[in-house]
């Protein structure tokens, strides 16, 4: 009778930990919230507000503005969107309604490796291929510039679009396309004129993501943009060198003394960042909860 | 608009489709490419680099030669240390979601932490790292710190892969084994993980294999520019692949290609690698399959 007490008394207690462990997900982005505060407000009253919300970053002369650097994620993300948005939903498309299998069995698992490829390894291949590519063929000064950052943040959106795109494509209900086939419509004309507007929620979730996923890269983006913090002006901005928010914290955070003015303003960008990607991720989700599956949206 | 649809198409619509199948042919192959170009590519720029004392080597000449045994030892270490810290928790927090949750505020609240901490930058988690374990908790810059950091940074992936193979498995195993009088618990862990091990593992690996390549998380909490030998304790800063990547080919001058590209393909190996482990446990898994 007593291992039977045992028993039980250790079941509840296994139960007890599995179900912390569930709720540890609200503790890591209260603590991740609680830590930025902390370091990043300060900047509020360390650093001149005037300077923080001005248009010139030149941190050994106590200037912070963070428009130059808002603006230079600003125009890398657009740019990347520009390229990886047809792309994506091209290949989505091509995968979940037009591929045959064995298409499909090549062009999934690629997609996948690319979800993997590290964004330094991407980085590295900008600087020494990319970049010398680029520069005569746009007839630059230099290749390093907001829009060879913006074809690598591209390559390394696509696999979100593609596999929530594709997602949505597949919830589509196949009934749908059997009356709009039956009324003599093309695969084609079925496509844009059903599955296409059926999905478009989904689309539109691949897309916030993948806006998502391209203002947090770093290392990719920090290797080939540059290292301009000047406020992109214009159209051909796109072609001049830039500097990220996430950039910035990742280049200057090892040089900066701990509770300097610096350092704050840095933490401060990164609340930016963090509010950021919380809205992204919040409109993202609440646009269509129900339908895909999470797996999917978090492992790409 | 109405005139329009129901005249005659300028062009037929048989044309349309093949037309915009091309399109959609060529669009996939341009996303394609570059990936199976990059990877090519690398490996026959590295390859000529690979030799034993590459591998094995410590860097020499300030980097500019000899090997990246310290950056290769570090990542095994990292990637180990983030497993340590999310697998344990990732897969319970999984085990929660799906069979204990209830349908309530909470569990809503917990869905929506867990999107985020997918949705957050790395480098934001690297400042976060840098905030609470290297300098409020006193672990400096240290093996630990990074682990933690990348540990929590993968643990959205873990979490919902864990939940979703466990929700692929047929509702009547748990009614059967209940009903047999075993516990939850024990329902659980006889008959709902062993059937979803394959898919857990293969989430697990793939989560594994991004935080590898991380460079931005350990940036401020863990790693060094330069360390001639191996770390011995997890308080130990040590070197990493991605890391040591960036270092060589932006802050180093005079650094020659061919190491460069060695170094890149050994972490690109390393990767692949866990990526095709992780390919194959899925196929396995989806043939062997009996329900």
């Amino acid at each position: 009778m007593q291992s039977r007490a045992i028993y039980i008394y250790q079941e509840r207690v296994i139960n007890l930990i599995i179900k912390l462990s569930g709720y540890s997900s609200i503790l890591f982005v209260t603590l991740i919230l609680l830590f930025l505060a902390r370091e990043g407000l300060p900047a509020l009253s360390k650093a001149e507000i005037s300077s923080l919300f001005g248009t010139r970053w030149y941190p050994i002369e106590g200037l912070y503005g963070i428009w130059p650097l808002l603006g230079g994620t600003l125009i890398v993300t657009i740019g990347a969107m520009l390229i990886s948005l047809p792309l994506g939903i091209g290949t989505a498309i091509y995968i979940s309604e037009v591929a045959p299998p064995w298409v499909n069995n090549l062009l999934k698992p690629l997609i996948e490796v690319l979800a993997g490829l590290p964004s330094v390894v991407l980085g590295f291949l900008g600087i020494q291929v990319l970049a010398p590519f680029l520069r005569p063929f746009l007839n630059l000064p230099t290749g390093l510039t907001a829009f060879t950052g913006s074809v690598l943040l591209a390559m390394i959106s696509i696999p979100t679009i593609v596999s929530i795109a594709e997602d949505a494509f597949n919830t589509v209900p196949p009934s749908y396309r059997q009356a709009a086939l039956a009324l003599g419509a093309t695969r084609w004309q079925t496509i844009w004129g059903i599955t296409l507007p059926a999905a478009r929620s989904g689309v539109l979730t691949a897309l916030m993501l993948g806006v998502g996923r391209a203002i947090g890269e770093t290392m990719a983006v920090m290797m080939v943009t540059g290292n301009a913090p000047v406020l992109p002006q214009g159209l051909n901005a796109l072609f001049m060198p830039v500097r990220t928010m996430t950039a910035t914290i990742a280049s200057e955070m090892g040089e900066v003394a701990t509770g300097s003015p610096h350092y704050h303003v840095l933490f401060f960008i990164g609340v930016v960042l963090f509010v950021l990607s919380l809205g992204v991720n919040i409109a993202a989700s609440s646009v269509s909860m129900k339908t895909r599956k999470r797996s999917e949206r978090v492992l790409s | 608009m109405e005139s329009r649809r129901f005249s005659r198409p300028l062009i037929p619509p048989p044309v349309q489709q093949t037309l915009g199948f091309w399109l959609m042919r060529i669009i996939s192959l341009v996303t394609v490419l570059p990936i199976v170009a990059v990877i090519l590519y690398i490996i026959v720029r590295g390859l000529p680099a690979i030799h034993w004392e590459f591998l094995v080597g410590y860097p020499r000449e300030g980097m500019r030669a000899g090997g990246i045994l310290p950056a290769i030892v570090g990542t095994f270490y990292l990637t180990l240390g983030t497993a340590v810290v999310a697998v344990p928790l990732g897969v319970s927090a999984g085990v929660y979601m799906a069979e204990y949750a209830p349908d309530n505020r909470w569990t809503r609240l917990i869905r929506i932490a867990i999107i985020n901490l997918a949705g957050i930058p790395s480098v934001v988690y690297g400042l976060f790292g840098l905030g609470l374990f290297v300098l409020f908790l006193g672990f400096g810059t240290s093996i630990l710190a990074s682990s933690l950091t990348l540990g929590i940074m993968t643990l959205p992936v873990i979490i919902s892969t864990t939940e979703e193979a466990l929700r692929a498995v047929p509702y009547s195993f748990r009614v059967v084994s209940i009903s047999l009088g075993a516990t939850r618990w024990e329902t659980i862990w006889r008959i709902v993980l062993p059937q979803s091990l394959p898919g857990i593992l293969t989430g697990v690996i793939l989560g594994l294999e991004r935080a590898a390549g991380e460079t931005a998380p350990i940036l401020f909490t863990g790693v060094a520019f330069f360390l001639p030998r191996l770390p011995t304790s997890p308080l130990d800063a040590t070197m990493a692949l991605p890391y040591h990547i960036f270092v060589i080919s932006t802050q180093v001058p005079g650094m020659p290609v061919q190491i460069q590209y060695g170094t890149v393909l050994v972490l690109l190996a390393f990767v692949l690698t866990m990526n095709l482990i992780a390919t194959l446990i899925r196929q396995r898994a989806r043939a062997r399959r009996q329900w």
